[in-house]
């Protein structure tokens, strides 16, 4: 099963909305096309970008629990708002932004396409595949192309499975679990009891957990895994309190990326404790309760043009979008080493709506940012909290530092010397 | 008898002259963003003496010509408003396009200028008339609004585009763009109208641009000690009328720099409230007034002294001022 579609000036049907009605009321419309003149201060030489985003879209596994699932299109409505913006901020500069896109639930159809768009000039991609096709899309596609990995938070990928041509705009999940860990530190929940999924993400979560408990203060005082098939919808009160008995604890913390359980777990621990984690309240890159910076504006646009709430994964997708535009504009160039380079270096910087400029980390391609911990309905905090030290910027104390990861060479040999630049 | 009714004269007299001073007093006009409020501080006494509900949302505000009329964004109700300042009530409402966040009024008096923020557009909006004149197309965000001294020019910065676009009034069109860098919130000419510095709010600057060549001539950097650089985040300015001061508020960074308009050299920082956003000036110039969103207050600060000498609780997240003299 797949899809694919391309997609273009995506600003006329909301321009003709106004323009219709102005007409209407006779109004004289002075607006004529843009004129950017000869005696232009930005350059105005035409560039094409074209951009390729990948999804795999597996069937989606029997929700035992998750009543809400994450929409099937999260990701790519990011990359198109991402596209639409970067064009309204191109045409000054007679710039074209365009996207590519497939989903499916073939791995090898995935490659293919990739391979496809790159023979056919395609080659800033931008990916949300799992850990082992990620790897092998950046083996197959080389240091001619540039990849963003937009919906993979796994921490080998920024620390051991160094990528060199792939940037990570998602945040990892020690990025998260440190986020959460600095603020249930700050607030002085020191003990925490963990529960953890049968799914291996639903490890590696535990896994972020439990380093992010060691940096920041946190004991892990008791870990129950969570093997049970029923389906919680209805036996939630029953279950939960049982499960959740033991030697006294602050706050629950989950690990159920899936969502098999985890909601069920507030208002049903056997103390009165409040829940965090990937239920509860939730480490998150990007939600719809975030409204500060600006970010309002980036809300609206996004519903408007996708009907739904923006996600994390959208939110990462716009990023690297958003990223590749930015430095087209700076380098007035498209090819892919030469932006990779550009983005990598501390010349970068974007402004995302989270009251900070972001940037890559030179050791492991992530985009630094800050994380906001959420409810559904309101923003609790956001980290790095206020108080954290670090040498160079508070931002690095989220996740991987330099000295943690292997990466470093992969990310310090700059393509655009060996890649293709013609 | 005739003590007394001198002692008579003289208190009237006295009475009069305080009714006099009282009249003659600068009102602050200070929109609250999160309270749907306008207050109003006699710049005298230093204190809040009056709240009005307005539109939702309320951002940038500006008096007419002749001081008579306040226009305020009302961003969330889609509509610029016309306060008239003898009753303090909205007499009017201008068809602003949606989301109007900032505007400025052109020198004749008639023109407004409006940044459409969720539609990437200004609109030209005739006070007389309530009519739209034009939309012109700008870049995502559209937010800071100036208007030269002759009024040749209306710029228009975009905050996500990072651009100032140079719109010429006598055509409505776009004739240039600038690049500044990351999230351009603000833009101030200089009184003779060559100069115009426009702030930066995520990339930490403040570009001087000279209008001739529509070229960055200088850069600024802030630099406060405990803070750390990505809270600096510039903002309003203010340019003080004899050339000598430029006034820039940092954000979140919760001081005003002060800036020689013409080494370019910072010359102190002023601590003011949380997240300082706009200033203003009052009509001589002696005090500068600064809104302060997240602690709720105005700062008001000795131009001379350049010392801040009072805070001035106002309502939720103040966000604009304008001085009626």
């Amino acid at each position: 099963m797949s899809s694919r579609s391309s997609y273009r000036c995506p600003y006329i049907a909301r321009y003709l909305g106004p323009l219709l009605a102005l007409a209407a009321l006779h109004l004289p419309l002075q607006a004529g096309p843009i004129d950017t003149g000869t005696d232009n201060t930005v350059s105005s030489a035409d560039l094409e970008v074209r951009i390729g985003y990948l999804s795999y879209r597996p069937a989606t596994p029997p929700a035992l629990s998750n009543v809400l699932p994450e929409p099937r299109d999260s990701g790519l409505r990011g990359a198109e708002l991402g596209i639409n913006d970067s064009n309204t901020s191109g045409r000054f500069l007679k710039h074209h932004y365009q996207l590519d896109h497939l989903n499916s639930d073939d791995p090898d159809t995935l490659l293919q396409q990739a391979l496809a768009w790159q023979s056919g000039g395609i080659h800033l991609i931008v990916a949300d595949l799992p850990a082992s096709e990620l790897a092998r899309l950046s083996k197959t596609l080389g240091t001619d192309a540039l990849i963003f990995n937009a919906g993979n938070s796994d921490d080998a990928l920024r620390t051991t499975q160094c990528l060199g041509n792939v940037l990570h705009t998602l945040p990892s999940r020690a990025m998260l679990t440190d986020a959460l860990a600095q603020w249930l530190a700050s607030r002085q929940w020191r003990d925490w009891l963990l529960i953890t999924g049968n799914q291996p993400e639903d490890q590696a979560y535990a896994r972020a957990l439990h380093r992010a408990a060691k940096r920041f203060g946190g004991r892990i005082v008791d870990e129950k895994a969570w093997s049970f098939d029923t389906d919680l919808r209805r036996t939630a009160q029953k279950e939960m309190p049982l499960f959740t008995q033991g030697g006294d604890y602050d706050v629950v913390v989950l690990a159920d990326e899936r969502g098999d359980f985890g909601e069920y777990v507030l208002y049903n621990s056997w103390l009165p404790r409040p829940v965090a984690g990937t239920q509860g309240l939730a480490p998150v890159a990007w939600h719809r309760v975030v409204e500060q910076w600006g970010a309002a504006q980036l809300q609206g646009r996004f519903e408007a043009l996708a009907g739904r709430w923006m996600q994390s994964r959208d939110y990462a997708a716009w990023a690297a979008v958003r990223s590749v535009a930015e430095a087209v504009t700076q380098l007035q160039r498209t090819e892919a080493p030469l932006l990779r380079d550009y983005l990598l270096s501390d010349r970068f910087s974007l402004a995302a709506f989270k009251g900070r400029k972001l940037s890559y980390r030179p050791w492991s391609g992530q985009l630094r940012q800050p994380i906001a911990l959420v409810h559904p309905r309101a923003l609790v905090s956001q980290s790095p909290q206020e108080g954290i030290l670090h040498p160079v910027t508070d931002l690095d104390s989220l996740g991987f530092d330099a000295p943690e990861s292997r990466c470093s060479t992969a990310y310090t040999m700059t393509n655009s010397a060996t890649g293709d630049t013609k | 008898m005739i003590l007394k009714r001198s002692l008579l004269t003289l208190a009237v007299s006295m009475l009069a002259l305080n009714f006099q001073s009282a009249a003659q007093a600068e009102v602050v006009y200070v929109s609250n963003e999160k309270d749907d409020t306008l207050s109003l501080i006699d710049l005298d006494s230093l204190e809040v003496i009056d709240t009005f509900d307005v539109g939702q949302r309320p951002r940038g505000i500006t008096l007419s010509g002749d001081g008579s009329k306040l226009y305020i964004c009302a961003s969330d109700s889609d509509t610029v408003q016309v306060m008239d300042l003898a009753t303090h009530k909205i007499v009017a409402s201008l068809p602003s396009g949606e989301d109007p966040e900032q505007f400025v009024l052109h020198p004749n008096d008639q023109l407004l200028y409006v940044a459409n923020e969720d539609d990437a557009l200004v609109t030209v909006v005739d006070v007389n008339s309530h009519e739209v004149i034009a939309q012109i197309d700008v870049g995502v965000e559209p937010e800071g609004m100036a208007v030269s001294p002759d009024g040749k020019w209306v710029i228009n910065t975009s905050e996500t585009t990072n651009m100032l676009h140079w719109i010429d009034t006598s055509t409505h069109e776009l004739i240039d763009n600038t690049l500044v860098d990351q999230r351009p919130r603000h833009v101030e000419f200089n009184k003779d109208g060559s100069l115009l510095w426009a702030s930066s709010e995520i990339g930490g600057t403040v570009a001087v641009v000279d209008v001739g060549t529509r070229q960055i001539i200088h850069k600024l950097n802030f630099d406060i000690r405990g803070v750390h650089r990505d809270k600096i985040q510039p903002v309003g300015i203010k340019l003080s009328s004899d050339g000598r001061y430029a006034f820039v508020a940092l954000g979140p960074a919760n001081h005003i720099a002060v800036v020689d308009a013409k080494t370019y050299e910072v010359l102190d920082y002023l601590l003011v409230g949380g997240r300082v956003w706009h200033l203003e000036f009052n009509g001589d110039e002696s005090r500068l007034l600064s809104a302060n969103g997240v602690s709720g207050d105005v700062s008001v600060i000795d131009v001379d002294k350049l010392k801040v000498i009072k805070s001035i609780k106002v309502g939720r997240y103040p966000w604009g001022l304008a001085v009626k003299p």
